[in-house]
């Protein structure tokens, strides 16, 4: 009895943060939804429903542009990251060759040293290049994320190698390998990095702020911080522009959710 | 062509293909990591205005750095947020995982989920959505505490200077929570079994399992997670410039260490300078990831022994 009991607060707990963790968001959805009049009428959903806030923000705000700005990048920056970082994965994993071990060092010490140290020289280098203000700069430089090498480099290893051999043995040249039986045996993996690669791109700020400096070039996170200080009084056009920003990784997790767990934890709890 | 030629061929791909899987990387490394890290600490000595135009200063940069009263009001903010979202998010979420990874638990994959999503939303969106949510009278923060622990509607989080960090740290515990949970479930799944068995035979109660099974079988995801939870709170940015309209906030309360480095660097212009504050944070990091791990090796030796 006492233990029943126990439980069931333990389970109502658990439920009570659940509805905390998620009341932001359905706050986000109501005041998306109200009228602009409504906005601090009502605690959440108004009885009168309106679009009036999606409507401003397509019409009065470049939103569309800003949101196909976010999925080129953010699509370009995952295909890129993903080809390069499983490529490269997969050498260090079923490979033998000089300067391996080196590498791998580098690279993991790579990983230690924060991404601002090196901000102001790779400004100045993306200067130099003329990429200021274009997409080359958020594009290119992450073409290769080390975190994600190393993601890979974990799941391939697990690919037995005489699967690799009676391949090699069936003519199939070394590339072909890799693209027809390497990859579509560590699917999962895929899934697990096209999720956090597409959220590091979809969510980045700081890179982007500094390189771009056009409007029309402006991805999400730029275009919407800009419109908070411009249109401080249309509360409920921001809550919608935000929202329509966070719904694309939402649903992406959605899909992708049992691979992103498994792959997020798989290299901590090993280690 | 013989088949000896054609083995030959095949085993020549085999020696350079990995060269040629890796050579983008190496390639972009060098260009992209490896340069302006080395660049970097050469800058550091120089005053620059923009991209161009260096003056070569020694050590002044760290020295104006080390003197500068808003550095430190920096630093110690970000000390303080970090403290405080470590103290508050690492218990928290190690006791919903400990709760979820209980069997009696229904709908396990729904919480889980569930506190886990506000980790997908970027601190920008976050910061935006909370900006509203903070406002004095009808925003929802001061609804709340208003109807359970009777605080006053007209809180005005985000405008005073002592109110700015509790508004970050509440915010911070929202989005990360889920985050070290799922990392302390993963541990927690992987604990064997039989040595709560083997506890339970030994008469050990739940409280003294917990001490003596769960915590050094879970120690190194601890680590990890303290590790990554202190790094990535002592890069603090876009949640409070965000929330703070693209600023420090009321006094300077809400100035973190990037911040500094982004105003000084990018507003300011000093390419330079931000290097030498780039730099400083790198090295506190180590020291600071250091004696975490340190510490947590004298916990682990005295258990063993």
């Amino acid at each position: 009895m006492i233990l029943q009991a126990l439980r069931l607060v333990g389970w109502l707990l658990l439920v009570l943060i659940a509805i905390v963790t998620f009341v932001p968001m359905i706050w986000l959805l109501a005041a998306s939804l109200k009228a602009p009049e409504d906005l601090f009428s009502y605690t959440f959903f108004s009885p009168n429903p309106s679009m009036k806030n999606f409507y401003d923000l397509f019409t009065q705000v470049e939103f569309l542009r800003y949101v196909m700005n976010s999925v080129f990048v953010a699509c370009t920056a995952v295909v890129l990251q993903l080809f390069f970082s499983s490529l490269a994965g997969y050498a260090l994993a079923k490979y033998e060759f000089k300067g391996k071990y080196v590498l791998t060092l580098f690279m993991l010490s790579t990983m230690l040293i924060p991404g601002q140290v090196t901000l102001a020289p790779a400004y100045e280098l993306i200067y130099r290049f003329g990429w200021v203000d274009t997409y080359w700069a958020l594009l290119v430089p992450s073409a290769v994320n080390v975190f994600g090498i190393f993601l890979f480099r974990q799941a391939i290893m697990s690919v037995p190698t005489e699967l690799i051999h009676s391949a090699r043995v069936d003519g199939c040249s070394e590339f072909q390998i890799y693209w027809q039986i390497v990859m579509p045996t560590v699917r999962p993996m895929v899934g697990a990095f096209v999720l956090i690669a597409f959220m590091g791109q979809w969510n980045s700020f700081l890179w982007p702020q500094i390189i771009l400096h056009s409007s029309e070039r402006f991805t999400l996170p730029i275009a919407l911080t800009q419109m908070v200080g411009i249109y401080q009084q249309q509360y409920g056009m921001l809550m919608a522009g935000t929202l329509l920003s966070v719904l694309p990784v939402m649903v992406l997790f959605l899909f992708l959710q049992r691979e992103f767990v498994a792959g997020l934890t798989s290299g901590a709890v090993k280690g | 062509m013989s088949r000896s030629e054609a083995r030959r061929k095949r085993w020549r791909g085999e020696k350079i293909a990995p060269y040629l899987f890796v050579a983008p990387f190496i390639v972009l490394f060098l260009v992209f990591g490896a340069y302006p890290l080395v660049k970097s600490v050469i800058l550091s000595f120089y005053i620059t205005n923009g991209p161009s135009d260096p003056v070569f200063v020694g050590a002044e940069n760290y020295r104006f750095l080390l003197t500068d009263p808003n550095f430190w009001k920096a630093v110690r903010n970000t000390a303080v947020y970090a403290f405080w979202s470590l103290a508050l998010q690492i218990p928290l979420g190690l006791g919903l995982a400990i709760l979820l990874n209980s069997s009696w638990v229904r709908g396990r994959n729904f919480l889980r989920l569930a506190f886990f999503s506000p980790n997908l939303v970027g601190q920008v969106f976050v910061g935006v959505l909370f900006s509203v949510l903070f406002v004095p009278q009808y925003g929802l923060v001061n609804k709340a505490l208003h109807a359970t622990i009777g605080t006053p509607l007209d809180t005005r989080w985000l405008a005073e200077p002592h109110l700015v960090m509790p508004a970050l740290v509440m915010t911070s515990l929202w989005m990360y929570v889920g985050f070290q949970m799922v990392y302390f479930l993963a541990g927690l799944q992987s604990v064997d079994k039989e040595l709560y068995e083997a506890a339970r035979i030994d008469g050990a109660n739940n409280w003294q399992q917990f001490l003596n099974v769960t915590l050094p079988s879970i120690r190194h995801v601890l680590v990890f997670v303290v590790l990554v939870s202190t790094i990535g709170s002592f890069q603090l940015f876009e949640l409070p410039w965000v929330m703070l309209g693209r600023g420090p906030g009321p006094d300077s309360a809400g100035l973190t260490i990037i911040m500094y480095l982004y105003l000084n660097g990018y507003v300011a212009g000093d390419l330079g300078y931000a290097s030498a504050v780039g730099w400083t944070l790198a090295l506190g990091l180590l020291v600071i990831s250091l004696i975490q791990l340190r510490m947590s090796g004298v916990w682990g030796g005295r258990r063993a022994g």
